[in-house]
């Protein structure tokens, strides 16, 4: 009779109730959409809300790629300095190679950095977390020897025009994240890749039994995500047309707290690219609201750190009711 | 004979190669390893080497500590800060409380709640900058009377020729050695890390174990942010910034595995100190500074490859 009872009560909540459980990111969003629109008459303008797109767009593109490494239960600390050499590619190689040919060494470089990462990991077992923080360390390095500490700008400004597309408000590098957000969930929930991506970080043991080759996928999760970067470094050198070799410092840590927002588990196995693009929103939104509110840079930083260990704290408490 | 060259390198194969470095940069540098070189890396190393001392203790019992960077920045601002207002002693003693406590606030979240260490240090590491910002209101702080105030003991002063923060770092790892490898929290730091769950069962408070190693990674924090505060006699609001990454390349170098359990201090130190000596060769050998990165990617990935292969006894995984 208990056993019914828990039964019952387990499955009590209605099904609207765990779906807003399981995606508590976007009421959380909707949350400060509100405040903020009640606060500042500013936030709540097709131009302004246009902007936080793009703005998130960068970070977005990047937790992307994250996302896809979390779930198989590794972690990716080299994004940002991947960013930073397809930005400094994809700028300083234009007046030697074109353009187009530029970007799209500024793109490989991403690709293979990744890819180098994922084998690295792969081969020799070592965890995610040393090889790519190894990564962090030593692409910076890549980065300041190609540009040698200055920035490099562009020599054709007609470069940055490129992403100066609107479908209304909406720009292009919004639209690209978008599509990438998309086409990635529908690898993730539809594909076989997808699929035992979350096997993987499920349980890589029993992945291993089912005869899931672990390594080929997370070297493709690891090249994915480094050409991701590659992606938004690429259009975060057309929005500013110069390359410098500091960019993207620190936005490993940002797209990981994006994502964990987002309610994907590091421990792998569990996450989506819905949550994840609700906590890139999410982050994007509390950034924009509290600069519109002329709040302080240092409100924001501690705002930021408070709604992590929130999210941490409200992401324990569920998981422990759903259990 | 083959076995036992074997077993050597197993053991000293990081000591052996950073000897052969050493041989190599010295041929090539004359001022490399001459005493005045060697005093200067360690002066240098001995921020990040006090700070890793403590993480080592965190890195141990199978948790991280990002915030370190962050902290660093902050007690070294609170501590040039302090020194300005109520004088060097009462300056040192803020600051040791203030890193213990936010050492203490983590250990709370990690240890004691249970939250995941990574994302919890992370959130600390935005949240001190900004109580960076806030104290400091975004201007530098500098200590008044730089030249003739008794707390640049700390970082400028030799104690028998010796770097007296060098000497800090040296009492700091010995204690750490003794209290790791000699005490009963030592013990427990190792079974929290080698299996937690068993550490439960054997009657051990694993969440104030883990407590007490945040806890002690703050104070080794302070410390670290007087002999910063006192060498540079000011403080930038983004004086830390990274060090939380040096310190864990320092530690992991040193061969002690992020997955908790295994370690040492000496080897922590060890790994501190070649990643001092890297840098330094490097830059004696006239190299631009960022080189120093690309070399450090490669030794950590080497190092640590090289000593996971040699438990696992093959090199593929």
């Amino acid at each position: 009779m208990s056993a019914t009872n828990s039964i019952t009560k387990a499955g009590g909540h209605s099904s609207v109730t765990r779906l807003l459980m399981r995606n508590h990111i976007w009421v959380f969003l909707a949350l400060t959409i509100v405040v903020f629109s009640t606060a500042s008459p500013y936030f709540l303008t097709i131009n302004n809300l246009g902007n936080v797109l793009t703005q998130a767009a960068f970070i977005g593109i990047l937790a992307i790629g994250m996302t896809l490494v979390m779930i198989d239960g590794e972690i990716d600390l080299s994004v940002g300095a991947i960013l930073a050499l397809a930005s400094a590619l994809a700028i300083g190689l234009q007046d030697h190679i074109g353009i187009w040919p530029a970007v799209f060494v500024g793109f490989l470089s991403g690709a293979a950095l990744g890819f180098l990462n994922g084998t690295l990991v792969a081969l020799s077992g070592m965890h995610s977390f040393i090889v790519t923080l190894g990564g962090l360390i030593g692409i910076r390095g890549l980065v300041f020897i190609y540009t040698g500490e200055d920035a490099l700008m562009v020599g054709d400004f007609s470069y940055t025009e490129y992403p100066e597309i609107y479908l209304g408000p909406i720009s292009l590098t919004a639209m690209i994240f978008i599509a990438l957000a998309l086409f990635f969930q529908w690898i993730l929930s539809s594909t076989r890749h997808g699929r035992e991506t979350y096997a993987i970080g499920d349980n890589i043991d029993a992945a291993h039994d089912a005869g899931i080759n672990i390594k080929r996928h997370k070297i493709i999760n690891f090249t994915l995500c480094g050409a991701l970067a590659a992606i938004a470094g690429i259009l975060l050198s057309m929005r500013l047309g110069t390359a410098e070799p500091n960019a993207g410092k620190v936005w490993e840590l940002w797209t990981i707290i994006a994502v964990v927002l987002g309610g994907t588990r590091l421990q792998g196995g569990y996450g989506s690219m819905w949550m994840t693009i609700g906590g890139v929103l999410t982050l994007a939104v509390l950034r924009n609201g509290l600069r519109l509110l002329n709040t302080p840079n240092y409100v924001e930083l501690m705002v930021m750190g408070t709604v992590l260990v929130l999210a941490l704290l409200i992401d324990k408490l569920l998981s422990r009711q759903e259990a | 004979m083959q076995t036992e060259m074997k077993a050597f390198l197993r053991r000293h194969g990081l000591l052996a190669g950073f000897g052969l470095f050493l041989i190599s940069v010295a041929l090539s540098a004359d001022a490399f390893l001459t005493p005045g070189n060697i005093f200067d890396v360690l002066r240098q190393v001995s921020i990040t080497g006090v700070m890793a001392v403590g993480v080592t203790f965190v890195v141990i019992t199978g948790r991280l500590d990002l915030s370190v960077g962050s902290l660093l920045t902050l007690l070294t601002v609170i501590v040039v800060d302090q020194h300005n207002t109520s004088g060097p002693a009462m300056a040192i003693l803020i600051t040791l409380a203030a890193g213990i406590g936010v050492g203490m606030f983590n250990g709370v979240l990690v240890g004691l709640v249970g939250l995941n260490a990574l994302i919890v240090t992370l959130a600390m590491l935005s949240f001190l900058q900004g109580l960076v910002l806030f104290y400091s209101g975004g201007s530098n702080v500098n200590v008044q009377n730089a030249q003739t105030t008794w707390f640049a003991v700390f970082g400028r002063h030799d104690l028998f020729g010796v770097p007296v923060p060098a000497l800090i770092f040296l009492v700091t790892a010995v204690i750490a050695a003794f209290v790791l490898n000699r005490t009963i929290f030592g013990r427990q730091v190792f079974a929290v890390g080698g299996n937690e769950t068993a550490s439960r069962f054997s009657g051990i408070a694993s969440r104030w174990t883990v407590f007490w190693a945040y806890a002690l990674s703050g104070l080794t924090t302070a410390i670290a942010a007087v002999i910063m505060g006192s060498r540079v006699m000011g403080a930038q609001n983004t004086i830390g910034q990274g060090y939380e990454l040096t310190v864990l390349a320092g530690v992991i170098l040193g061969g002690t595995s992020l997955l908790g359990g295994s370690g040492s201090i000496w080897r922590t130190v060890l790994g501190i100190t070649m990643l001092g000596f890297i840098q330094n060769g490097l830059l004696l050998l006239g190299f631009p500074y960022y080189v120093q990165w690309l070399v450090t990617w490669a030794v950590i990935i080497l190092a640590v490859w090289i000593d996971l292969g040699a438990k696992r006894g093959r090199i593929l995984a």
